[in-house]
């Protein structure tokens, strides 16, 4: 039994654990190739990355990738792909924070009115792709990325015309102020009670709680609950999904719909933590980074935990290279060799654990 | 076949029709004239190899969604080569490019059995974060005037049809016929002259040699072993790989010159549509090529027509919101048609729902004067949603694309 | 006549299965040689070396006396083998013609010449009576016509040792005349045929000379004048083979099922796919459905099931079912075991506990209110595998690890689970092999004694007969003729089945 375990821990390493060795080796050449020395990259990464602050702020970036890669996975699970998160998110920002301040609700209340809004406009938009692909065959993977342009071009065009205000004596345009009442509050005074050391100027988003409880809640709805089981199916075989009794339109647009909402609450972090507002500085591409995540952590909630987290530990550590003239940009060609070195690995791997199975399942009928 | 092609002539006089009496209705001259077909014919030709290329895989059976990144491979290596090596290097360096990343595809997907999507949307974020450090290092190093901009490209020299519009050879400058009929305003006729002349003049034999691939494409596709063999990989590998075919070797040959072809559209861009390589130069024409593939029901002359369409449209919105506004006006015409044609079927709600929406626009129309830059901008994208709402649900994939295929059969 | 092929000691393994161990065979030319076992033994998968398509692990292969090493099928093409698959290989958008020249195409300069192969393939057509439209897409040709062409695939590559493999098992009796015939002729024209099959009485009629094998070794070589059928299938099994019968009437008062005129127009407006079906069915009843593939079974089984709009009505124990949704089916005590297990019930790449919620994702055991009972379905998983023997190691294995056999048990087993008052079968023991044959029909034979009503499909027309109480046949998606199963010969069924009766 013993060897069975630790083959067990080997096989589900395997696919990682090359993933990074290769993109450690590509991301090497890249830097080599602006003739810097790699290990010096990684040394100062990571003597900037693991410095308290730096922690809190990978958290920080990571909360809104996990949310988004959440967004996702819903679709990844039932075979489809929801490719324009981005977009649903940059609606679902914008419109919660203008119509978020258009109003005071006590605390808690605030917030989950901002949450409704932001939910229903991401999954309205999603909706539209819902449409189209059941109604007129439409491949999701393109309707959903035309949207994603549609969004950004929307969002700028409503943001600049009739939602913004210029605030007097700066150029910078933005939303109004949400009301204290919607700010999300940091974690930090908590923290720091619980025993965290007190470090300057360092604060973490609030809404990692909603980040976390997310993750549950989607691990149990996937793993256990009928809903969950019949969008894996669907996904896994849309035939016999349909033969056994699951209505696969139903479950495409139920799919998209929860996918777009879960997607406009990922824009909430900056908007209800950070700025409280929506403004020209709008963090863009967090959905793209999304779709590695997702795909990295192979639509598990542990596994994309885990990635958001490595992803937001790159993004973080590799701001430090500009000190030392290397362009921060290199975190791009990481996240990027990452990806796609552990997409094949697990492909990999899995073949290899199909064979293993039919090798056991011979000795076990021969016995 | 004689009634394919007379259908299709048909139709294309009656949009010409219905185009002439929208421009004579809104005077929004700038839909039939010679300068837009002109940059229609221009703005299709990435579209046109995006959609070749995007031919090519999936004949072969696989799903290509990396065009995009091939594509902004191609861009860049154009922009990159063709500013220190001239444009003609430029577009081949944009060519290997492209093939490249194609080949990190066909690793993945052919023999590694990565689903064809999620391998195709790994590519575009790898590509477009690989372009973004290259162009910063260049940036840094100085030789690069911005970030994401690289040098200026030298132009390659235009030229047009003899006599009819103005080409010169051999140092001969033929007269223009053509335009001064275009610019006279008459009821269809000038329309259509405007378009000729737009499509034949001031041409870059870039442009003649891209659109002479279509042909090309059904030529060895059809009339070719290779092209057999190929789309056999594509209908069905099993029976192909009993009789002998290498169905590895067609998926990969596929699947590189569907990158090759992404990469000469990018390079396109860079050299000859405009004349450096700028970040965000693709703007999602790889996914729009792939929209033309897919209204073209996966043939060269269908992917002509979708380009066409979307260059079109492209093109409008680049040079005149005026004509975008027109441009309604044409889509509330199209709802009829497609409110009369639901009716007719007995698909009350489809009906309703194209009648509001058709409502809508009008009101729409007239209630508004100018559109807002940023709306205009995507005028692209709207038109590919809209084109392949009405087109995707007569497809006719080739049997086994985008399935895994291992040696020996599926498993 | 000479030795035309001559296998030696061919050793094949797979991971986990020894396909052929130690196999000999010796074929002449002008001859048609059998190759016989049940599904399983190794015969496929000993053509499949001879075809190039596998590689063996020791063991030689001579074709016309020499030693020859093939690495993929164009060797075994050049060789003059051709092979003429059981499953098709056929590209259905393609034509005819372009099929029959795919690997082969005659060429003027870099085109393909395809008036130099349309010729071509005429005449051969004319001269082995295979009758053929070249530019027709192969989509719309029926099964026998399928047949012809890939015989024409093989001959076009200038094959004169042709393998066919299983090619009666989608025919009815006429056109399995009709093949017979095709394979006197090549026989006289000095070719080498071999067939494989393990339908034994046919294979008696047209063979000169057989080779048995069982679990994957030669146990016999015999002439096919020297021996009788039940000698044949003995060698094969080593024992006695299951046989497909049902004792007594167990007929019950009570309708299960009765449908009055069903149908279910073509979207075109031309012929439905189904006209006015009506029969009804009792509890304790098997109704077995008979028709060549493609005239309206598999649509009725989803008009039932409610996987496809019908016109007309459908009752399920006394209640019209016409409104409910496939769920709804599923829980009032429809069971379904589909056509194509791999694609319609099983999710491959997970492990049996979760395809064993498949199709019952709403009640118990499965379920405990809205939440999934991991504990519970582990548990009745491992009471199906062995109630039912399925060989496998656990129910985590997943399910592409288990042999078709094991699967279509597995399938039975968990459509038995909840004791459905009609059972749906759609070939259930389609490419299985005899050991599980046996058990299912045991498995439907009980299930009938307790009141259990069932529609059987079958292309196996001896299944059809020994497991029906009643026989119906469908032809061109209407019910033509009703017979006793007690009163009709296969050759009788069959001839129902095309409508030359």
């Amino acid at each position: 039994m013993k060897r069975l375990s630790i083959q067990k821990i080997a096989l589900a390493l395997a696919a990682p654990v090359a993933a990074a060795i290769v993109s450690l080796v590509v991301s090497s050449v890249a830097v080599l190739a602006s003739h810097k020395s790699p290990m010096l990259a990684y040394k100062t990464m990571w003597e900037f990355g693991t410095q308290g602050g730096s922690l809190m702020e990978a958290l920080n970036s990571a909360t809104p990738y996990y949310i988004a890669a959440i967004a996702i996975a819903v679709t990844f699970q039932a075979g489809l792909f929801n490719i324009g998160v981005e977009g649903q998110l940059r609606l679902g920002a914008l419109f919660s924070a203008y119509i978020g301040a258009m109003f005071t609700l006590p605390p808690v209340l605030h917030v989950l009115a901002v949450f409704i809004v932001a939910m229903t406009i991401g999954g309205i938009w999603a909706s539209i792709a819902a449409y189209l692909k059941v109604k007129r065959g439409v491949n999701e993977v393109i309707s959903t990325i035309m949207l994603n342009s549609l969004a950004v071009g929307m969002t700028s065009f409503l943001f600049a015309k009739y939602f913004a205000v210029i605030t007097e004596g700066s150029n910078n345009m933005t939303t109004k102020e949400l009301p204290t009442t919607a700010w999300f509050p940091d974690l930090v005074p908590l923290l720091t009670k619980l025993g965290l050391p007190e470090i300057q100027g360092a604060s973490v988003n609030g809404m990692l709680v909603i980040a976390i409880a997310l993750g549950f809640i989607f691990w149990f709805v996937v793993n256990r609950t009928r809903f969950g089981f019949e969008l894996r199916a669907s996904g896994a075989n849309p035939i016999a999904a349909r033969v056994s009794g699951v209505n696969s339109k139903k479950m495409t647009v139920v799919a998209l719909v929860i996918s777009g909402a879960i997607a406009g609450l990922s824009g909430l972090p900056a908007v209800l933590g950070e700025t409280h507002a929506y403004n020209m500085g709008f963090r863009s591409g967090i959905g793209f980074s999304a779709i590695a995540v997702a795909l990295l952590g192979r639509n598990s909630a542990g596994g994309m935990a885990f990635s958001a987290l490595l992803f937001g530990f790159l993004e973080v550590s590799s701001r430090a290279l500009e000190l030392i003239d290397i362009a921060p940009e290199t975190y791009v060609i990481m996240q990027g060799s990452i990806l796609l070195s552990s997409v094949i690995a697990y492909e990999v791997v899995r073949r290899f654990k199909l064979t293993l199975q039919s090798k056991e399942l011979a000795k076990a009928v021969s016995a | 076949m004689k009634n394919k092609g007379t259908k299709l002539l048909l139709n294309a006089t009656y949009l010409l029709l219905l185009l002439s009496i929208i421009r004579v209705i809104t005077g929004a001259t700038d839909l039939t004239s010679v300068g837009t077909a002109s940059a229609a014919l221009l703005l299709s030709v990435p579209i046109v190899l995006a959609g070749l290329g995007g031919l090519f895989s999936e004949r072969a059976g696989v799903v290509n969604i990396g065009l995009e990144g091939m594509m902004i491979l191609g861009a860049w290596a154009g922009g990159f080569i063709g500013s220190q090596h001239g444009p003609w290097l430029g577009l081949v360096a944009a060519v290997i490019f492209g093939a490249v990343g194609a080949l990190l595809h066909a690793i993945a997907t052919i023999s590694f059995g990565v689903d064809h999507v999620v391998s195709g949307v790994a590519i575009n974020i790898m590509a477009a974060g690989l372009v973004r450090y290259l162009s910063t290092i260049l940036y840094q190093g100085g030789s690069w005037p911005g970030p994401s901009q690289s040098p200026d490209i030298k132009e390659i020299p235009l030229n047009g049809l003899p006599v009819l519009s103005g080409g010169h050879f051999f140092g001969w400058q033929s007269p223009d016929i053509l335009t001064p009929i275009a610019e006279k305003h008459w009821f269809f006729i000038s329309d259509l002259v405007g378009i000729i002349r737009g499509i034949t003049g001031n041409l870059s034999y870039v442009t003649l040699v891209a659109m002479l691939f279509v042909p090309l494409a059904f030529w060895v596709l059809w009339k070719t072993s290779f092209g057999l063999r190929l789309r056999s990989a594509g209908e069905a590998p099993v029976a192909a790989e009993s009789l002998g075919v290498n169905v590895y070797a067609m998926k990969y040959a596929g699947v590189l010159i569907s990158g090759g072809l992404a990469g000469l559209g990018g390079g396109f861009l860079a050299i000859v549509a405009a004349n450096h390589y700028q970040e965000n130069q693709v703007a999602g024409r790889g996914y729009i090529g792939l929209a033309a593939l897919l209204f073209g029901n996966y043939r060269p002359g269908g992917i002509l027509a979708g380009a066409a369409l979307f260059g079109f449209a492209d093109a409008l919105q680049l040079r005149d919101s005026q004509a975008i506004h027109a441009l309604i006006l044409l889509i509330v015409a199209i709802m009829a048609y497609l409110v009369y044609r639901d009716i007719k079927k007995g698909k009350m709600l489809s009906g309703v729902i194209s009648f509001v929406m058709g409502a809508a626009l009008l009101w729409f129309y007239f209630a508004v004067d100018e559109l807002p830059g940023q709306l205009v901008s995507m005028t692209p994208y709207i038109a590919t949603l809209l084109v392949m709402s009405l087109a995707s649900q007569r497809l006719r994939m080739p049997a086994a694309d985008g399935m895994p295929y291992r040696r020996g059969g599926l498993r | 006549m000479s030795v035309a092929v001559e296998l030696r000691h061919i050793t094949k393994r797979f991971p986990g299965v020894v396909a052929n161990k130690d196999v000999s065979m010796k074929v002449e030319t002008g001859t048609v040689h059998a190759l016989v076992g049940e599904n399983g033994a190794g015969k496929s998968t000993v053509m499949k070396i001879l075809y190039g398509m596998q590689h063996p692990d020791s063991g030689e292969i001579l074709v016309n006396g020499t030693t020859v090493n093939l690495k993929n099928p164009n060797d075994a093409i050049e060789l003059g083998i051709g092979m003429v698959h059981q499953h098709f290989m056929l590209a259905d958008n393609f034509t005819v013609l372009e099929n029959i020249i795919l690997g082969a195409e005659p060429k003027h300069g870099v085109t393909i010449d395809f008036k130099a192969a349309r010729d071509k393939v005429m005449e051969m057509s004319k001269a082995y009576g295979l009758d053929i439209d070249p530019d027709i897409l192969v989509e719309e040709l029926g099964v026998g016509q399928r047949q012809r062409v890939e015989i024409l695939k093989v001959l076009f590559r200038g094959a004169n040792i042709l393998i066919f493999d299983e090619p009666t098992a989608v025919l009815v009796p006429q056109e399995v005349d009709d093949l017979f015939g095709a394979l006197q002729g090549l026989r006289a024209k000095g070719m080498a045929v071999i067939f494989i099959s393990h339908k034994l009485d046919e294979v008696l009629r047209v063979a000169d000379e057989v080779t048995v094998v069982r679990a994957g070794e030669t146990v016999a070589e015999v002439k096919a004048k020297d021996v009788t059928p039940r000698q044949l299938a003995e060698l094969m099994v080593g024992s006695e083979l299951p046989q497909p019968t049902t004792h007594g009437n167990t007929r019950r008062p009570e309708v299960t099922l009765a449908l009055k005129d069903v149908s279910i127009p073509t979207a075109t407006g031309s012929r439905d796919l189904i006209s006015h079906i009506s029969f009804n069915l009792h509890a304790g009843e098997v109704v077995g459905i008979a028709g060549v593939e493609g005239n309206g079974q598999a649509e009725l089984i989803e008009a039932i099931m409610g996987l496809r709009d019908y016109t007309g009505s459908i009752e399920f124990l006394g209640s019209s079912i016409d409104h409910l949704t496939v769920a709804h089916r599923h829980d009032l005590g429809i069971g379904l075991i589909p056509e194509d297990r791999q694609r319609q019930a099983l999710m491959m790449n997970s492990p049996l506990w979760e395809n064993r919620i498949l199709g019952h994702q709403r009640g118990k055991p499965v379920m405990h209110g809205a939440i999934l009972d991991k504990k519970a379905t582990i548990a009745d998983t491992k009471r199906i595998m062995q109630e039912f023997d399925v060989r496998a190691p656990g129910p985590m294995t997943a399910a592409a690890a288990l042999s078709g056999g094991n699967q279509q048990k597995f399938i039975v087993g968990r459509e038995m689970s909840k004791a459905p008052a009609l059972l749906l079968a759609s070939h259930p023991t389609r490419g299985v092999d005899v050991g599980a044959q046996g058990a299912i029909w045991e498995v439907l034979r009980e299930a009938r004694s307790k009141g259990m009503a069932i529609v059987l499909i079958s292309a196996d027309l001896e299944e059809l007969i020994g497991m029906s109480d009643r026989l119906l046949v469908m032809l061109r998606g209407a019910i033509t003729a009703e017979l006793d199963p007690q009163k009709t010969t296969p050759e009788q069924l069959g001839s129902a089945m095309t409508g030359a009766a």
